[in-house]
């Protein structure tokens, strides 16, 4: 086995172990690159089936292409799709974009609050109907419990102390000072009634082996990662209004594994087209110490 | 082939280990470009003298404090390989993060003090490593610059600390003089300590040996799951697990313990590969059988032709505690070995022992945290395992209180059984069938199954 072969095989043995120890599980689904590596591999884990919901947080503000892409592989794959969006927050129009908060409070409303909120049920949950091919109301409002969320820990700081499956209390707050010990293969799968864990298969994963997996197994990705003549393109993607493309002419997979090895992305952080990372002093750690992924 | 290999850097609060790794990331020109610049500028601004050790210590925390409080992953590659190093905390509040950072690692960089000397957590993180079972250790004296790169005194503290490593059954590979702040000895010799003809920190890490595959031992395999998705017409009915050892072929008779039950593997499958007809130790796989039978998760799988593992439910064991709470004799706990979950009580604490003294204390009724012990364990039902020498990942075990892993141990000898109060684990079905026959062909005699 190469090492690609044994980082997949170590992610399945997460993604089976969070399939039996919890009973409400999902996994959390942005579109990019890691979540559909995350995708895939959970397709592997489980023999072609996804047993769980995807959940995808929705901030409206999201690049066009992302929610098409989605879309479209819900329907092809027959996904359990979820959509949680704050409603509130947008018809109120306390978003950055509306000018009316800063980016980070944004972040806070649009995504922390909408995940936290999506999660335990409190907010309204959109599912995607196979039939009618749109988003109808969840009936189902029961708490998530066990959530798979596509986290690497070369992203960066606060993320390179993550353990495996990692606890969140009853605010989702994650106590990042006192987490608790991880050993061997064996993983924190008992929780305090209205705690979850949050559980990450792609911490040991860097962007490199997620491109060269990508190459490997043919995974298609949307197609904003790659230069289509522009000179630009994405290596990170999120809202519009604050993600920027980079300077690269990558235009396909192997252009992109290229590129990353050849260390021209060297002086540019993967996240560097992310201003909410900047204004938060260049670090997620406060946004995630209270739940964001 | 490219490999990836994973090395943790422990050792004694404030004696380097952040300062090590983060120079080796500077002088490899592994970090990204400007990042050093960064925290130089972030230094000066809030007027604290210059770390390399910010590189690593993320956390706001840890930045105000100076210190590690929590494991950190670092990518890092050389020609040779991809390498995750993880860097340990020192304090012993933090132990049990150096001991989750620890038990990830196939090899350890051991750092001591030049100018402090051998410290508590030198010989505590030395014992724990023997006790993860990584042989694979280098130490390196640290800060000599600090002693005048003094060749004595590096072999005076060699020397003592080689005495204490014999005991625990620590050989290690090369002790290093190296000054991590100013980077000697980590990837070229330094003049300051010609007289230092070993290998420097980068040769070393490069010549740490791959831990071989267990593909030779016997076949071993914990039951993660039985699945059967039916959507899309899929009939499989498939038991998942990551092979711990061994191979398994098609066609090859199995049997899951502790219950018995035998079979004969029909089909190995792994999504988007066409019908394999074997698997390895660390592979990912589903197995179908070629009979129906009742199967669970935390069943340990094994082949009939091969020696089997021991199944009861007593043994001795090695344990070391990171629980808020004490061990207590009387309390009850939970067991996790491989995927198999059960009932855990305490027979006799042997021994209790400190870490970094090596003092043994006897007659003890509770184990404090980072402490470690003798015991023997009572489960409530059988349970099948391997010594931890033979096989580790079938000899090794956690154990939890409440809601935490609080304990981990290696299983240093099979006990025997006394008083099985297990009775075998029959399916819903299995047990309406045996009703069925009992009430409607009494005639029958039916052994009762509970
Ligand atoms: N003089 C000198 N100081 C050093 C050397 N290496 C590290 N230091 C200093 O020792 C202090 C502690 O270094 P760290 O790297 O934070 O120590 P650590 O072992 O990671 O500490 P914890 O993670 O908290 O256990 C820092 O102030 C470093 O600058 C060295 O080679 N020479
Ligand atoms: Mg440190």
């Amino acid at each position: 086995m190469d090492y690609l072969d044994k980082l997949e095989a170590h992610s399945i043995y997460i993604f089976r172990e969070a399939y039996r120890e919890f009973k409400h599980l999902a996994m959390l689904w942005s579109i990019g690159k890691d979540s559909t590596v995350l995708l895939h591999l959970a397709r592997k884990a489980f023999f072609g089936h996804v047993p769980f919901p995807l959940i995808h947080i929705d901030t409206s503000f999201k690049i066009p292409e992302m929610i098409e892409y989605r879309n479209k592989l819900a329907k092809e794959l027959k996904l359990n799709l979820i959509v949680g969006q704050n409603r509130e927050a947008l018809r109120t129009k306390q978003t950055f974009p509306d000018g009316n908060v800063d980016r980070i409070t944004c972040c806070k409303l649009l995504k922390t609050e909408a995940l936290k909120n999506t999660l335990s049920g409190q907010f309204t949950r959109y599912k995607y109907d196979h039939e009618l091919g749109v988003l109808v109301e969840d009936p189902n409002k029961e708490a998530y419990t066990g959530v798979i969320v596509g986290v690497r820990a070369d992203e960066e700081g606060s993320r390179s102390k993550e353990r495996y499956f990692s606890p969140r209390d009853k605010n989702s707050d994650w106590d990042i000072g006192d987490q608790p010990p991880e050993l061997w293969n064996q993983f924190k799968t008992e929780f305090a009634p209205k705690t979850h864990v949050r559980i990450h298969p792609l911490l040991d994963w860097t962007e490199l082996n997620i491109w060269e997996y990508i190459d490997r197994e043919n995974i298609p990705v949307v197609s904003l990662y790659f230069d289509n003549g522009t000179g630009k393109r994405y290596r990170s993607l999120g809202c519009w209004p604050c993600t920027f493309p980079i300077e690269s002419t990558a235009k396909n997979v192997k252009e992109i594994i290229e590129e990353l090895k050849s260390g021209k992305l060297k002086n540019i952080a993967e996240r560097s087209g992310r201003a909410q990372d900047i204004d938060g002093g260049g670090t997620l750690e406060e946004l995630r110490r209270e739940g964001y992924m | 082939m490219k490999e990836r290999m994973n090395i943790v850097v422990v050792g004694h609060v404030d004696h380097g280990k952040s300062t090590l790794i983060g120079r080796l990331l500077a002088d490899t020109d592994s970090l990204p470009k400007g990042k050093l610049e960064q925290v130089k500028r972030t230094c000066e601004l809030n007027a604290k003298p210059f770390e390399y050790a910010f590189l690593l210590d993320a956390l706001v925390d840890e930045q105000t404090q100076g210190i590690t409080i929590d494991t950190a992953r670092i990518f890092f590659k050389t020609k040779k390989r991809e390498y995750i190093i993880i860097d340990a905390p020192g304090h012993i509040e933090f132990l049990k993060n150096m001991i989750s950072g620890a038990a990830r690692a196939e090899a350890a960089i051991l750092l001591i003090d030049a100018n402090e000397g051998i410290a508590e957590n030198s010989k505590r993180h030395a014992y724990m490593l023997s006790l993860l079972g990584i042989k694979q250790i280098v130490v390196a004296i640290n800060k000599m610059d600090l002693v005048n790169y003094d060749e004595n005194k590096f072999y005076q503290i060699k020397n003592e600390y080689l005495e204490f490593l014999k005991t625990i059954g620590i050989n290690p590979i090369e002790f290093v003089p190296v000054s991590a702040f100013n980077g000697l000895n980590l990837i070229e010799h330094a003049p300051e300590m010609s007289w230092y003809k070993g290998k420097t920190i980068l040769e070393l890490i490069d010549s740490f040996e791959k831990e071989k595959e267990d593909e030779e031992k016997n076949f071993r395999m914990f039951v993660q799951g039985v699945y059967k998705f039916t959507e899309g017409g899929d009939d499989r009915r498939i038991i998942a697990g990551t092979v711990n050892s061994g191979t398994i072929n098609v066609g090859d008779e199995v049997i899951f313990l502790p219950s018995g039950k035998k079979s004969t593997v029909k089909t190995i499958e792994i999504f988007g590969k066409e019908s394999p007809l074997f698997a390895v130790a660390e592979q990912a796989i589903g197995l179908t059988l070629t009979t129906q039978i009742y199967v669970k998760a935390g069943d340990l799988m094994c082949r009939t032709d091969q020696q089997l593992p021991y199944t009861t439910n007593r043994f001795r064991a090695n344990i070391f505690w990171m629980g808020k709470n004490n061990l207590n004799i009387r309390k009850k706990y939970k067991l996790k070995i491989g995927t198999n979950k059960v009932g855990l009580n305490i027979e006799t604490i042997e021994s209790v022992l400190d870490a970094s003294t090596l003092e043994r204390i006897t007659n003890r009724e509770e184990v404090h945290r980072h402490e470690v012990a003798q015991i023997i364990f009572k489960t409530d039902k059988n349970i099948s395992f391997d010594l931890f020498n033979n096989i580790k990942t079938t000899g090794r075990f956690v154990i939890v209180d409440e809601y935490d892993i609080a304990g981990g141990g290696i299983i240093v000898e099979a006990l025997e059984e006394k008083e099985t109060i297990t009775a075998p684990d029959y399916s819903e079905f299995e047990k309406e069938l045996y009703n069925l026959v009992k009430k409607y062909f009494p005639h029958w005699e039916i052994k009762p199954i509970y």
